[in-house]
């Protein structure tokens, strides 16, 4: 055993450096990266960072367009919505919800995925079949609907949307990483591993789980964007939070709603999202490829 | 081999649906809010609530209600719409086809862009082209439907407002339609104006969904054809003169079909989920749209039907790729 740990052990530190490397190398996580990096700054700095108070309503300025056209304000950077509210402001503290679901729906619905996934690629038997029937069913919802159903039965407000995604997408996560599991435990270095005498649940967690760690990363980002989406769509059906908090998805609705006579309310919050969606993507992207050995090559 | 195959399969698309309907059953048992008390008048009794609760089947145990829903539903009674007053399997039957058209011809759409994307990529591998294709085929890959949705909303709607925003047909126009399928009716009917009008209703719903998926499709496509590509058999026809655009038409899509059709059918489902938002965002009456609003309303029996309704879907479409994919692969088909 001792021999073992001492063969590996010196890779092991070169072997995270080099990934760092291969990281910073790749274009696609330092542009994703680094927009996300801003969302956080704006999130965390929202109320020094915004012009005004994204609630302060202001009648006498209702539906203003951006300031550079014609009937523009100077005040309203890009404009105001039918309350007269700023759509900046409302924007950057969008950002708030936005990243909170993305961060947290996607760490949960990752992390019990991941642990029934495992379980179900490693031990076979009657806890896969249990497991890939549970996700049959699953993807038998269309999951907008599913998401919508599960915030009416939570009752409105942010923690219901996270467990609404994390309910719904702990597939994503099960499905991958069930076949990646399986894959990995034909491996020579698993057959290895069994050959020392390590448990089964040892070998699971400390040589598969780094294994199938590069693809779940990516993974993790890819959710990132979707939670992002899902919370825009049930701010649209008005499910998510109360609309005393400024969201995109919100901010979506009320544009779509006075489109003809404010586009721009509509417009911001949209640009918002595509970036933010695009920006998780190719962070995912960029991650899978920096992570991986056989894309690295 | 294969009818126990076939039943096998039948088996495990029945425990589908019926995990499907236990499970949305249940949930929206603990759904807090009376859909009685939306909608009795202000006046009513309590024993006028007890006998519309009755009325519903709302007062039995929870086992029992799902018996009584089961053994209903086994002959065709989904029950009736709570917000709608009406018998939720007309409802599904007029709303449905709404749906089915906006999602096939979504579905071709998706079929012809991502097929033709991906021949061209194939093409022109290696040239500077290849990149641009890719990059922006990766664009149409990363943005959901709902984001798309609303920017053709702001472009084709308000910028350049050439389709309309919301509907299926001009309210103007004065027709009686026979069917629920009013595109398909009023093309075989030959009523080209008709026609016109609910096709351009449909065009940007149509683009929301399909775009997504036609980069789905593009993508697995050129894969496996660029895979294809670099084998000997493909080698052997170039070395007879064939020109590389039969080659990849006649030789190399040939092989390259059954992953693709595989993948498209499974991504359909996915469109088809899509479109509960997309319907919503375009206010078009398809089932999608109604679902929002069941659910909005808590119509428990049109909720419950409607869930089943993609369950099936969802099944059914599964199954006939499976046997598409079968019949493409000749070595599945004698396996």
């Amino acid at each position: 055993m001792a021999e073992i740990t001492a063969t590996h052990a010196p890779v092991t530190p070169s072997r995270g450096s080099r990934r760092w490397r291969a990281l910073l190398r790749e274009p696609k996580v330092l542009m994703g990266g680094g927009f996300i990096l801003l969302l956080i700054v704006l999130a965390v700095f929202a109320p020094f960072i915004a012009p005004k108070d994204p609630l302060e309503q202001d009648l006498m300025s209702g539906t203003l367009p951006p300031s550079w056209m014609d009937g523009g304000d100077q005040n309203f950077l890009l404009g105001t919505d039918d309350l007269g509210r700023d759509v900046l402001s409302r924007m950057i503290f969008g950002t708030r919800i936005a990243l909170t679901v993305a961060f947290v729906a996607a760490s949960l619905s990752a992390l019990i995925g991941t642990l029934l996934g495992l379980f179900a690629g490693w031990y076979g038997g009657w806890a896969d079949r249990i497991i890939s029937r549970l996700v049959d069913i699953w993807m038998a919802f269309p999951p907008v609907l599913l998401s919508i159903l599960l915030v009416a039965v939570f009752g409105s407000g942010v923690h219901s949307v996270i467990a609404a995604i994390v309910i719904i997408d702990w597939t994503r996560f099960c499905r991958v990483v069930r076949s990646e599991t399986q894959a990995q435990a034909q491996m020579d270095y698993v057959t290895a591993a069994r050959t020392i005498g390590f448990s089964k649940l040892h070998i699971l967690f400390s040589e598969i789980l780094p294994n199938v760690a590069p693809v779940l990363i990516a993974l993790v980002s890819l959710e990132m964007g979707i939670a992002v989406i899902v919370e825009a769509i049930l701010s649209f059906v008005g499910l998510s939070v109360s609309s005393d908090t400024p969201t995109w998805g919100g901010m979506i609705a009320e544009g779509r709603q006075i489109i003809h006579d404010g586009w721009w309310v509509l417009v911001a919050p949209l640009a918002a999202l595509f970036a933010t969606v695009l920006a998780f993507n190719q962070l995912g992207d960029g991650l899978r490829r920096a992570l991986d050995p056989v894309m690295r090559r | 081999m294969i009818a126990v195959t076939i039943l096998n399969r039948l088996i495990m698309a029945a425990v589908t649906l019926f995990g499907v309907a236990l499970i949305v059953f249940v949930l929206l048992r603990v759904v807090p809010g009376d859909p009685i008390a939306m909608m009795i008048s202000p006046g009513a009794t309590p024993a006028d609530i007890a006998a519309m609760r009755a009325h519903y089947g709302l007062d039995a145990s929870l086992p029992v209600q799902f018996g009584l829903w089961l053994k209903a539903v086994a002959v065709g009674d989904f029950g009736t719409s709570i917000s709608l007053k009406r018998d939720v399997l007309g409802l599904l039957g007029d709303r449905l086809p709404a749906t089915l058209e906006l999602a096939f011809a979504a579905l071709v759409l998706a079929v012809l862009v991502g097929g033709i994307v991906a021949i061209v990529g194939t093409l022109v591998r290696r040239t500077v082209l290849e990149p641009i294709i890719d990059s922006l085929n990766g664009l149409f890959l990363a943005v959901p439907d709902f984001v798309w949705a609303l920017a053709l909303v702001l472009v084709l709607g308000v910028a350049f407002p050439l389709f309309p925003l919301s509907g299926r047909i001009d309210p103007g126009i004065e027709t009686e339609f026979h069917t629920p399928f009013y595109l398909i009716e009023s093309l075989v009917t030959l009523h080209f104006a008709i026609f016109a009008d609910v096709a351009a209703h449909m065009v940007m719903p149509v683009l929301a969904l399909g775009l997504p998926l036609a980069a789905i499709v593009a993508r697995v496509l050129k894969a496996t054809l660029s895979e294809a590509m670099l084998q000997d058999y493909i080698l052997l026809a170039r070395l007879k003169g064939m020109s590389n655009l039969r080659l990849v038409l006649q030789e190399a899509l040939r092989n390259a079909v059954g992953p693709t059709i595989a993948l498209t059918g499974v991504q359909f489902t996915f469109l088809i989920g899509g479109t509960v938002i997309v319907e919503r965002i375009f206010a078009y009456p398809g089932i999608g749209n109604m679902a929002i609003d069941a659910v909005i309303n808590r119509d428990l029996p049109l909720i419950q039907g409607l869930v089943l309704v993609f369950g099936l879907l969802f099944i059914v479409i599964n199954l006939l790729v499976d046997a598409l994919v079968a019949a493409f692969n000749p070595r599945l088909a004698h396996g």
